[in-house]
């Protein structure tokens, strides 16, 4: 059957030889291709195809992968759900009849599927990680200038990253191996030889390898349990996560409660953040370049204003207007200023419980799969699924989605660990006892 | 303050200003793309950032700081700890991202001033910030404005081009002090070597300005902040240059003066100078209060500048220059001036005064090179190429190898007309020493060999002179001009 992973299936192939070589990459439609469409999920992008390769696109190729196509999301990436997509809702092959999660859908959903060997999401505020919990994958979210975003088509561009979505930890870890690492087009990439913090750093992230991480030994790992993280998720997944737990343990990992007062406020911040940057970032499809152009009546602005109307889905257009009105003269201060401070306050807390936990562990989404069309309506329920995953885009820090086992309906559930900054050879190998 | 009241005060003109330079670096501000745009074709100098493509991100050009820290230093102003970049958030055809890139809370220049000099007398106006931007594209529009154009195109090859906002205190008292700060301004960003005058759209000036009643000014020439923004004032938009600036807001505070004595209160606007007409011209927007939006632009890291001031060296600039020449080769103030406008003429002159009379130099720069420069609407830069061809005219000189009449009459300008070099004109048209001097010995032998013509030309004989010239004809060879030969001869016979 057909899943709907893909928007677009136009084979790009890469280099005779490479570690990737011989393996498909399926890449999320928000990713620049050079001469095939990225549409990011929006009819505004419908015919737009960039004549330029991103970065890790580039990468791709150079390491012998091939492209299948572009993968189905949330329109720019807003949503949980991959249902606000102009080309249709992705169909979840891990639990049929419920959401892939979102909004890297596609990409979870074709590597689920075996459509894909490996995919490539992007994350803003768990959009690698919630689908890849939802259909039972392992997706990382890598440190905030680790992996260059350069192609990437921003919805909040300081708080996204691409990240690898993979059947096993390590397969994840052979795809973050290829994309990672600085690049002159992207100002907000990294050396992470410079960066290298945590309680046991693990000095190998100096050469950029992540995949000889994944040995699954967690002999004398610290974790750290967020009780806030728990407080609010579905007692089956609740479960389900602690199961994880009590295998981690039986391999020599150790655990403790930790507090993270501020992640109470963290949804909020994250979504006045990731809005305002969306306003500004989304103020470009105006309809002379992108979308439909021409043809209305009245002057310039109104032009503009009516590409935008039609170009734009539901979602999209609420949260520019929220982002516009946030950013607003007398209201600035009152959302975005306050928004930044609730921000460096999770980055604290994250920063402080890690001082004594390698990683820090909860359930990745606080609810199995929604089923389809369940959350459509109600914008709140699901911007309140992501409250384990925005703090750590708030953060900056590296976190890892890992397959913990099926509710008592079958559905899949993730188990999240976070890890210090540039730390993912940390989460790699702690994922790795699990998937 | 009854109308009538109002429309009795002397008032006083307060002018702000905001300027836009241009800034020369190579490459855009945020991309690798070439700067250079003369007789580009359209939208040829773009890439997937200054075109604003989906995914792609700004990166910092630091050449464009470090032209702006220079301009900070020459302006003595505050360089931050740290600079970064926020967004102007607006809609506009010619913005490729509907925001500009720009700067907001440190800004790369604060609190500076620049000093100029106005009918003779030093002035000091205060530069309240000057900050890094992104250039927009340009627009064209086909038959009409914005609004009323069938269609209008758009060319991004502007777009991305560093600019530099300099935004001025309210400071200025008239519309002549106005010209003397910019072109103060324009010959400070000459010497760093940071500015091209005769790029298109290289100085654009925005303006505010408004009346106050002449009580409210005190006696150091400050205006209380609340009696500032309590005046109506307009903006006034499209001026592109030092003099198109001054009689912009001539007409402007002269406009306002007289709404004010006809009882009529100025309305608060933004008005457009438009040139041909002479006259600034209501651009019937309604004045919304402007929300950019302004926030922190995450695609660009902060950037440490606290050391760049003291790690980067600016030239000496036009005052102190000046005032060395005066002491150094003795040059009185106008000589030194002219001299000093702009860094390609001062440095040609203290080369050619190394080596040669520094006065005699000055002469020849500042009056005879200059002079005839201008009457041509030429400018040293017109000339790049052939400074040594005019060194070596001043050589020709200073050895008195030609008279300085020859070498202005004839030279110079055969230089500057028929691109011709030095030594040909002086050859050509006989004006060396060496031929002036055989020249006089063959009027000599001539005047010896022939005593009786002689003596004819001094009885008034009008035929004599002739015969004498076809004498000394003879002994040149026929290369000599025969109207110099009569003048000689005839300088001679009067001795
Ligand atoms: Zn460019």
């Amino acid at each position: 059957m057909s899943y709907n992973a893909y928007i677009t299936k136009e084979p790009i192939d890469g280099a005779d030889d490479g570690p990737l070589a011989g393996r498909t990459v399926a890449v999320k439609d928000n990713i620049s291709t050079d001469g095939v469409r990225t549409t990011a999920g929006s009819a505004m992008l419908e015919d737009y195809v960039p004549p330029y390769d991103a970065t890790v696109v580039e990468r791709l190729k150079a390491a012998g992968a091939t492209i299948p196509g572009k993968t189905n999301m949330d329109e720019f990436g807003m949503g949980t759900t991959t249902e606000t997509s102009n080309f249709g809702p992705t169909e979840n092959p891990a639990a049929e009849g419920h959401v892939p999660g979102g909004s890297s859908g596609g990409s979870a959903a074709a590597v689920a599927a075996g459509e894909a060997d490996l995919a490539l999401g992007s994350d803003t505020g768990g959009s690698v990680r919630c689908p890849a919990a939802f259909c039972g994958v392992v997706g990382i979210k890598p440190t905030y200038g680790l992996v260059s975003r350069y192609g990437l088509i921003a919805y909040a561009n300081s708080l996204e990253q691409i990240g690898p979505i993979a059947p096993t930890v390590e397969d994840a870890a052979e795809l973050l191996e290829v994309i990672a690492g600085q690049d002159p087009n992207d100002a907000t990439t990294r050396d992470a030889t410079d960066e290298i913090s945590g309680r046991t750093p693990d000095d190998d992230i100096r050469a950029y390898t992540f995949a000889d991480a994944a040995d699954g030994d967690v002999d004398g790992l610290e974790i750290g349990i967020p009780t806030e993280l728990l407080a609010g998720a579905d007692e089956d997944v609740v479960e389900t996560f602690w199961d994880g737990i009590d295998e981690l343990e039986s391999k020599g990992a150790s655990y403790h409660e930790v507090d993270l007062p501020s992640v109470e406020h963290a949804v909020e911040a994250y979504y006045v953040i990731a809005m305002s940057e969306a306003s500004s970032n989304l103020a470009r499809f105006d309809g002379v370049r992108y979308g439909r152009s021409g043809g209305y009546d009245g002057n310039w602005n109104e032009t503009f204003a009516r590409a935008r109307e039609e170009g734009f889905g539901e979602e999209v257009k609420r949260r520019i207007l929220l982002g516009t009105y946030a950013l607003s003269a007398g209201y600035h201060d009152k959302y975005y200023k306050k928004a930044q401070d609730a921000r460096a306050w999770v980055k604290q807390d994250f920063d402080s419980a890690l001082e004594d936990a390698d990683v820090l562990a909860s359930p990745t989404m606080p609810v199995p799969p929604m089923e389809r069309g369940e959350s459509l309506d109600d914008p709140l329920k699901m911007y309140l699924a992501d409250a384990n995953t925005t703090p750590v885009n708030l953060a900056n820090l590296p976190a890892i989605s890992v397959p913990a086992g099926e509710t008592d309906d079958g559905l899949p559930v993730g188990l999240q660990l976070v890890g210090p900054a540039f730390g993912e050879r940390t989460i790699i190998r702690a994922g790795s006892a699990l998937a | 303050m009854t109308a009538q009241a109002a429309q009795e005060r002397e008032h006083a003109v307060v002018i702000g200003l905001e300027v836009h330079v241009q800034l020369e670096t190579d490459t855009k501000i945020f991309c690798g793309c070439s700067t250079d745009l003369e007789d580009a074709e359209s939208n040829t100098h773009t890439c997937p950032v200054c075109l604003g493509l989906p995914g792609a991100l700004p990166v910092l050009n630091e050449a464009a700081v470090e032209a702006a820290v220079r301009v900070g230093k020459a302006i003595d102003a505050s360089i931050p700890e740290q600079t970064r970049f926020h967004r102007k958030n607006y809609y506009y055809p010619d913005l490729p991202k509907n925001f500009q890139i720009s700067q907001y809370d440190a800004p790369i220049c604060q609190d500076g001033e620049l000093e100029f000099t106005v009918e003779g007398e030093r002035r000091s106006v205060g530069i309240e910030r000057a900050h890094l931007e992104e250039d927009p594209g340009s627009l064209t529009h086909q038959g009409g404005n914005i609004d009323t154009a069938d269609y209008t195109l758009v060319n991004y090859n502007r777009a991305g081009v560093p600019l530099m906002e300099v935004v001025t205190e309210p400071d200025f008292r008239d519309a002549t002090e106005v010209r003397a700060f910019l072109a103060k301004l324009e010959e400070v960003l000459e010497y760093l070597g940071i500015f091209d005058a005769t790029r298109d759209g290289s100085l654009r000036i925005d303006a505010n300005l408004s009346l106050v009643d002449v009580e409210e000014v005190d006696e150091d020439g400050t205006i209380d902040d609340d009696v500032l923004a309590e005046a109506n004032r307009t903006e006034v938009k499209n001026i592109s240059s030092h003099k198109g600036a001054e009689k912009a807001l001539a007409y402007e505070a002269q406009r306002q003066k007289n709404a004010v004595k006809r009882g009529r209160e100025v309305e608060q606007e933004t008005r457009h100078w438009d040139e041909s007409r002479g006259i600034t011209v209501s651009m019937r927007s309604k004045e919304e209060e402007k929300d950019y939006r302004y926030f922190r632009e995450a695609d660009l890291p902060p950037l440490e500048v606290s050391h760049w001031k003291e790690e980067l060296s600016i030239p000496e600039l036009p005052d102190a220059r000046r005032e060395r020449f005066g002491e150094e080769y003795g040059l009185n103030e106008e000589a030194a001036s002219k001299l000093t406008t702009t860094k390609q003429v001062a440095d040609f002159y203290e080369d050619l005064a190394a080596t040669f009379d520094p006065d005699l130099v000055a002469t020849w720069v500042a009056d005879e090179l200059l002079g005839e420069l201008n009457y041509r609407d030429m400018a040293i830069t017109d000339v790049e190429g052939r400074l040594d061809e005019i060194e070596r005219l001043v050589e020709l000189v200073a050895t008195e190898e030609i008279t300085a009449k020859n070498a202005r009459e004839t030279v110079l300008r055969g230089m500057l007309d028929d691109g011709d070099d030095p030594d040909a004109i002086v050859d050509r048209e006989g004006l060396g020493k060496t031929q002036r001097d055989e020249l006089q010995g063959a009027v000599e032998e001539a005047i010896e060999e022939n005593p009786d013509a002689v003596s004819d030309y001094h009885d008034g004989e009008g035929g004599a002179i002739n015969f004498l010239v076809g004498q000394v004809m003879q002994k040149t060879g026929g290369s000599a001009d025969p109207g110099d030969v009569n003048e000689l001869l005839r300088a001679e016979l009067e001795e």
